[in-house]
């Protein structure tokens, strides 16, 4: 659906050339759910950008739903914009209109009657749920129900592809789960290909099929999700993964813990996938002669698996807490023991 | 009573008078509006980073904007006298201010448009842009509409400007309140004339303010 083959964005700047973007290369399937993560300045929204033309690259090419929107201009390319849709951080709803108008606005811009305009907004209204809002202007609407006013714009025009330019990064973390839960909704139901930029792992694990990684204009890792979470190879990938799993917060606690037993030993066990679905902990008391306590634990789930870590505290005889050990590792989970 | 304290005023006169600045203001300000839009639009677009963008044609229409702004109107009411001839066919007469007014006032005008329009939400312009709209929508539906409060507000402080101007025009012999309270209240020497003009002009300024603010309030939905 999407093909983005060794793009490169040169900016003029005072200082000199400025590369925002670095030999990128991307393919994203149709009916996916993409994310690229990043900090700011990373590229990323250059990148996105450059998916409907609003930011042509300097080399390399671009093609998004048959449209090769990094060379095509004019009528053409306002006519792949139609079905490349996109959504803000910021909304950008015209203040001057209703709910029902801003809606109505890409059909407008397409030419659709009034009367199947009217009809199409409805819908969509429902479909994103601002049902009795369609008269309020924007400044009467919350942030979340801004963005809900923006998606239903943007689905207006039937559009193969969505893009999120960091949609969720001005509302508060319930909203932006609601705001998330939309758009796998809408994904599952119109089979809508979604790219979206931000800078929260959060929104990456929840949402998103596969990932980019991007830091000073590069794509440095590139792969499912839950491969990520799993082995994250490059520092900053790390970094972003620990976003949701606040290791280090954990490891502090743990530490102190450790400490604190002076018989048995402590095991982190990390599931990735089916794996953290199994009944480890049960299997594990009903096999060995010994005692589990469960010292802290967190399971995520994602768009195709879950992933989590828990801290066990193992006691009673040495031998039998090997045995514990090695049957662990006969699982398919990754299993450290950490050391006082 | 009236006429005790107001011995020298002719009411038709006055109400004559009253009715010529009418004309000059409401004639000349659909003019201004108009011309002030397009070049307000212009500059704005040509902008630097603008749609369409072009610095060469920026540079000109601003050099005109600011010439036809600096000259003080009485100055341009003369020098265009040969236009007026031409445009109105006689140089004298409420019609005859007209050409002046306008060329004076849409300058002005404009660059409160291309202030207005700098006001409008840079990313508004771009998610419209991101769903296929072609610069006449862009103009039409977005940049007008979300900047309507400013061109009203704008505009009524060109239109209060525009009836101290037709004031002037007196001079032209355009008539009008300000040609009424000149020619006798100042130079009969009688005072009651210049205070009833005053006044009746300062009715309708209020009255055009009033009426700016009332619906840039009911505009503005942000």
């Amino acid at each position: 659906m999407i093909n983005i083959e060794a793009v490169k964005k040169i900016y003029a700047a005072k200082s000199g050339k400025v590369t925002a973007v670095d030999d990128v290369n991307l393919n994203i399937d149709a009916g996916e759910i993409f994310g690229v993560i990043g900090y700011s300045g990373a590229g990323k929204s250059t990148l996105i950008r450059m998916l409907n033309g609003l930011e042509i690259p300097t080399t390399g090419e671009v093609s998004v739903a048959g449209y090769k929107v990094s060379s095509i201009k004019g009528k053409e390319l306002r006519k792949a914009r139609q079905e490349i849709s996109m959504i803000f951080q910021h909304f950008n709803l015209l203040w001057s209109r209703t709910v029902k108008e801003n809606i109505s606005f890409p059909l407008e811009i397409i030419g659709i009657k009034k009367e199947a305009r009217e009809k199409k907004v409805l819908e969509l209204i429902k479909l994103v749920g601002l049902e009795g809002r369609e008269d309020a202007y924007p400044s009467q609407l919350s942030g979340g129900q801004k963005q809900r006013v923006g998606i239903a714009r943007a689905l207006a025009s039937d559009p193969k592809v969505l893009l999120c330019d960091e949609a969720t990064s001005a509302l508060d973390p319930q909203t932006t789960d609601s705001i998330l839960d939309l758009l796998v909704d809408i994904n599952k139901r119109l089979g809508l290909t979604i790219v979206l930029i931000t800078h929260e792992m959060h929104v990456i694990r929840k949402i998103c099929h596969r990932v980019a990684v991007m830091e000073a204009g590069k794509v440095v890792e590139t792969g499912p999700v839950i491969e990520v979470f799993k082995k994250p190879k490059k520092e900053i990938t790390k970094r972003f993964v620990q976003q949701v799993i606040e290791k280090d917060e954990t490891k502090d606690t743990i530490e102190q813990i450790v400490a604190q037993y002076s018989t048995g030993k402590v095991v982190m066990l990390g599931f990735v996938g089916e794996s953290a679905e199994q009944p480890i902990i049960t299997n594990l008391i009903r096999k060995f002669e010994i005692s589990v306590n469960i010292i802290q634990g967190k399971i995520s789930p994602t768009q195709n698996g879950s992933y989590g870590t828990l801290y066990i505290h193992l006691d009673g005889e040495k031998d039998e807490i090997e045995l514990a050990i090695q049957y662990l590792h006969s699982q398919d989970i990754s299993v450290e023991v950490i050391e006082a | 009573m009236i006429e005790k304290f107001l011995p020298n005023v002719d009411w038709e006169m006055m109400w004559q008078a009253t009715v010529e600045t009418l004309f000059m203001t409401g004639f000349s300000i659909i003019f201004t509006f108009l011309l002030g839009i397009i070049l307000g639009i212009l500059l704005f677009l040509t902008e630097k980073g603008n749609m369409w963008s072009n610095v060469v044609i920026n540079k000109i229409l601003s050099a005109i904007v600011n010439i036809f702004r600096s000259i003080p109107f009485i100055i341009l009411l003369v020098l265009l006298i040969p236009l007026t001839i031409i445009l109105v066919g006689s140089m004298i007469g409420p019609k005859a201010a007209l050409p002046a007014l306008i060329i004076g006032a849409a300058p002005f005008y404009a660059r409160l448009v291309e202030i207005g329009l700098r006001e409008v939400d840079k990313g508004v312009i771009e998610a419209a842009k991101s769903m296929g709209a072609t610069p006449i929508t862009i103009i039409f539906k977005v940049l007008l509409p979300e900047s309507m409060p400013a061109l009203v507000s704008g505009i009524t402080v060109t239109t209060i400007a525009l009836v101290g101007s037709t004031a002037m025009a007196g001079v032209i012999g355009a008539g009008g309140l300000g040609n009424l309270a000149y020619l006798q209240g100042f130079q009969r020497g009688q005072g009651d004339v210049t205070l009833v003009a005053t006044v009746i002009i300062l009715i309708i300024v209020f009255i055009i303010q009033f009426i700016g603010d009332y619906i840039t309030k009911k505009l503005d939905k942000r």
